[in-house]
């Protein structure tokens, strides 16, 4: 830049964004129905509203590790089960934990039996001095668990989100355990939540004839109390799983009452109708996540491998539990660790507020620099007002989200904008002072305070910067509304305000600056 | 009065540095003081960090907080801390970060329904919940983002300027986030990822002013090379003095309308940045400039001392 004038490029570059950032902001003025009513050339895109100024539920779900580990050591134990069945294994006290399975061999030769068979799932075993064998798993074969269960679990949720009809959700891995949930816009988050949350581990299990002995329960058969609160025995293992699903859909059953129907596939059906073929007049039970919905009879062979869940449902909870069957079971539980959750009420609010703030901050601003540096100020006005509006395009068009936090750093760099300037004039009024003629006391001031300028913002820049790594949702928006406003204030102080007060000093040639 | 105001026509000349010594006390007593005060009185950390449950209603009926609280403690939520929050109809609930029954996922609708019975119509407007596990987490977070933004900036102080220099930028730098925090921990405000953001911008902005002066000390010190510096880091910052209020004057300008007009949330990210703008600029004056002369001061003596030995021995 030589001095008094500016080079075309310059100028020709502070017109194109400035006509670009004015069709670049527009679209968040209009309604969406104005948007697409412009022409083609324009942007259409507005600023997408975080979850905190539009409303809606932000959830981290984190896959229980524990829930993880004892799944797959239940699947261990009946594969020892299994074992002691086809190759004679001698065992008694077989039981698992999330710990491992632990057992005592009857003949303690038998372990390698055990280790050979055994060897896919990297098992390890232990005897303690008493003879009880603990079986686990690798390290490796337990990080490999948990990775598939986390993809398993994103995958799930994605169907089940999708199934509840939120427009752009966000699901994302976050981490070795963790899911991040975003649900835009989502009215009844309560509802949402329980469907989400839900393990969906859906079972039928025979029900015992045997009556438990004084509360000791036999082995084999697991405790659970049926829909009237009243104890049930059911066999451990379960005959049929929600994996042998094809389809649910929300129904009414005979008495007119919500229930869900599920269909089985083939491998379902077939077994379905052999466990019903064979135990005519026996009970068996719904279970579902641990809760017997229903323990009906089966009055009849049923070949179709069409079942029924009622319990006392509410039609929502229907839908939801046939949108939640449709798309799957989680691998292990989840648990919420962290949720945010804004209603729309609430958003419209931080809005209105953050819009009325800028609005007067702006106006503040804009007197305070006329008050103090005239005719300068305007032009350090029309730079701030070029700056709002630069900022605002760039936020359209890079796709950032506006939080609320957000809002507040775009106010917050308004004031900061000005510093640039203010910098420039107070240089521009030293050197006067110190006898310069007027354009050589304009160049004085750019030239002078533009390396004050540019420290003073990278220090702002260094806190911004760390502040997007390690921040989360809104303080991220809090720093790209800083950071960006930042850049975009350096850029218009050395060019616009420059360009301004230089093209009037050409016409006007003043004795003296006035400032 | 003439237009454009002109705050400063003449160039102040005030003497900042004779005083050195008692500012440079001063700030190191005030900061022994905050430090007191926060191991005496420590922070109130939100849910955010101490994790636990936060429940924003609306109630139509406008009760006072008593209402509220014997309809919570008629719905089993005894432990819940009530709030009022902007508005007279609008309520904080706090439910407490050990009770793992009150953080259940859906204790929200209790809530609601606990205060609807007694209370009638109620929104819920906002519900944020922290697990502990993820509390911790953000705290050591947050406590990196500080530590990594400081030595970000120290890198940069340190490129840009001379040792000395830096040490005072830093110094001010921690004595304007120790006082700030030391006045959130007397006024007991609660500590949230905002407040967090609040102090991470401040560690940007309150270097601000003190690099300005910064940069006009070292444009004098060549200029005027034969100056002592006392009276050079004087002039420099009365020359600076005009720039220094109207930038801060801006800046607080803004902040104060987010801090009327802002919303409830944005309160006291507002609150913490004007109270971190005014001690920055307070400490670019008084602690950094200071800072500086005693070091300068301090280096010379050694010179002088280096030399003075020197003379002594006789060179080989």
């Amino acid at each position: 830049m030589n001095g008094a004038n500016l080079s075309i490029w310059l100028k020709l570059a502070v017109v194109a964004m400035l006509v670009w950032s004015l069709l670049a902001t527009l679209p968040n003025l209009l309604t969406p129905a104005q948007r697409d009513a412009l022409p083609a050339f324009m942007p259409h895109q507005a600023m997408t509203l975080g979850l905190d100024l539009q409303g809606g539920a932000h959830l981290v779900l984190e896959v229980n590790q524990t829930d993880i580990l004892q799944r797959a050591y239940e699947n261990l134990e009946d594969q020892v089960r299994e074992l002691g069945r086809s190759k004679n294994l001698g065992y008694t006290g077989l039981s698992s934990g999330p710990g491992g399975v632990t057992l005592t061999l009857r003949d303690a030769t038998q372990t390698t039996l055990l280790r050979d068979e055994l060897v896919r799932e990297q098992v390890q075993l232990a005897t303690d001095a008493a003879g009880q064998t603990t079986l686990t798993f690798g390290e490796s074969f337990i990080a490999e668990l948990q990775t598939r269960a986390l993809a398993q679990t994103v995958q799930v949720l994605r169907s089940r989100v999708d199934q509840f009809g939120v427009a752009e959700p966000v699901i994302q891995q976050q981490g070795k355990a963790r899911v991040i949930v975003e649900l835009p816009g989502v009215r009844d988050v309560g509802r949402a939540k329980a469907a989400i949350g839900k393990t969906a581990q859906l079972n039928f299990h025979l029900v015992s004839e045997q009556a438990s002995m004084g509360g000791i329960i036999p082995p084999g058969l697991l405790a659970l109390t049926d829909e009237r609160g009243q104890p049930l025995l059911v066999q451990r293992r379960p005959s049929l799983t929600g994996q042998m699903l094809t389809s649910a859909a929300s129904a009414f059953d005979e008495f007119g009452n919500p229930a869900v129907d599920i269909a089985f596939d083939s491998r379902g059906t077939q077994l379905f109708a052999q466990l019903s073929t064979e135990n005519v007049g026996k009970r068996f039970a719904i279970v579902l996540d641990g809760k017997v919905y229903s323990a009906p009879v089966f009055r009849e062979a049923i070949l179709g491998g069409r079942a029924q869940i009622s319990g006392s449902f509410k039609p929502e909870e229907a839908q939801d539990l046939a949108a939640v069957l449709n798309a799957g079971a989680l691998p292990a539980k989840v648990d919420v660790v962290e949720e945010r959750t804004i209603g729309p009420s609430l958003g419209a609010d931080s809005i209105g507020a953050g819009l009325v703030a800028m609005g007067l901050g702006l106006v503040a601003v804009l007197v305070f620099m006329g008050l103090f540096y005239g005719l300068f100020g305007l032009a350090a006005n029309i730079a701030v007002l070029f700056n709002l509006t630069l900022l605002v395009a760039i936020m359209t068009a890079m796709g950032f989200t506006l939080t609320l936090p957000g809002l507040a750093g775009m106010i917050l760099t308004l004031g900061m904008a000005v510093d640039s300037n203010v910098l420039i004039f107070e240089r521009m009024r030293e050197e006067m002072k110190a006898g310069k003629k007027p354009l050589a006391a304009i160049l004085g001031g750019f030239e002078g305070a533009f390396r004050t300028i540019l420290d003073s913002n990278i220090t702002s820049l260094i806190a911004a910067v760390v502040m997007f790594i390690y921040g989360s949702g809104p303080i991220k928006g809090f720093a790209v509304a800083l950071s960006i406003g930042l850049i975009v204030s350096m850029f218009t102080s050395i060019t616009l305000t420059r360009w301004l007060i230089l093209s009037w000093y050409k016409r006007a040639r003043p004795a003296a600056l006035p400032l | 009065m003439r237009f454009p105001i002109r705050p400063f026509e003449n160039l102040p000349q005030f003497n900042f540095m004779g005083w050195r010594r008692f500012w440079v006390w001063f700030s190191i007593l005030l900061s022994v003081a905050t430090l007191g005060l926060l191991v005496a009185r420590g922070l109130n950390y939100g849910i955010d960090f101490a994790g636990g449950k936060l429940v924003q209603v609306q109630i139509v009926s406008s009760p006072s907080i008593g209402a509220v609280r014997e309809a919570l403690e008629a719905g089993s939520f005894p432990a819940a801390t009530i709030q009022n929050y902007g508005g007279p109809n609008e309520f904080l609930i706090r439910l407490g970060a050990n009770d793992p029954q009150l953080q259940t996922p859906l204790a929200e609708q209790r809530v609601q329904a606990a205060l609807q019975a007694k209370l009638g119509a109620t929104e819920l407007r906002r519900v944020e919940f922290v697990g502990p596990q993820v509390g911790g987490e953000l705290r050591v977070q947050g406590a990196l983002a500080m530590l990594f933004a400081t030595i970000g900036i120290l890198i940069y102080v340190w490129f840009r300027f001379e040792l000395r220099y830096g040490l005072g930028a830093i110094l001010a730098l921690s004595h304007d986030v120790l006082l700030t925090v030391g006045i959130l921990s007397l006024l007991q405000t609660e500590i949230t990822l905002t407040v967090l953001a609040a102090i991470l911008t401040l560690i940007g902005y309150s270097l601000n002013d003190t690099i300005v002066i910064f940069d006009r000390i070292r444009e004098n010190r060549q200029r005027f090379p034969n100056q002592a510096l006392a009276s050079v880091l004087n002039l420099s910052v009365n020359q600076t003095m005009s720039r220094t209020i109207m930038t801060v004057s801006t800046t607080l300008l803004v902040l104060c309308m987010l801090y009327f007009f802002g919303g409830e949330v944005i309160h006291d990210f507002s609150f913490v940045l004007i109270i971190g703008i005014v001690l920055g600029t307070y400490s670019s004056v008084f602690v950094a400039s200071p800072v500086l002369l005693l070091l300068e001061e301090w280096y010379q003596k050694m010179a002088r001392d280096r030399a003075a030995r020197d003379a002594a021995t006789p060179a080989p």
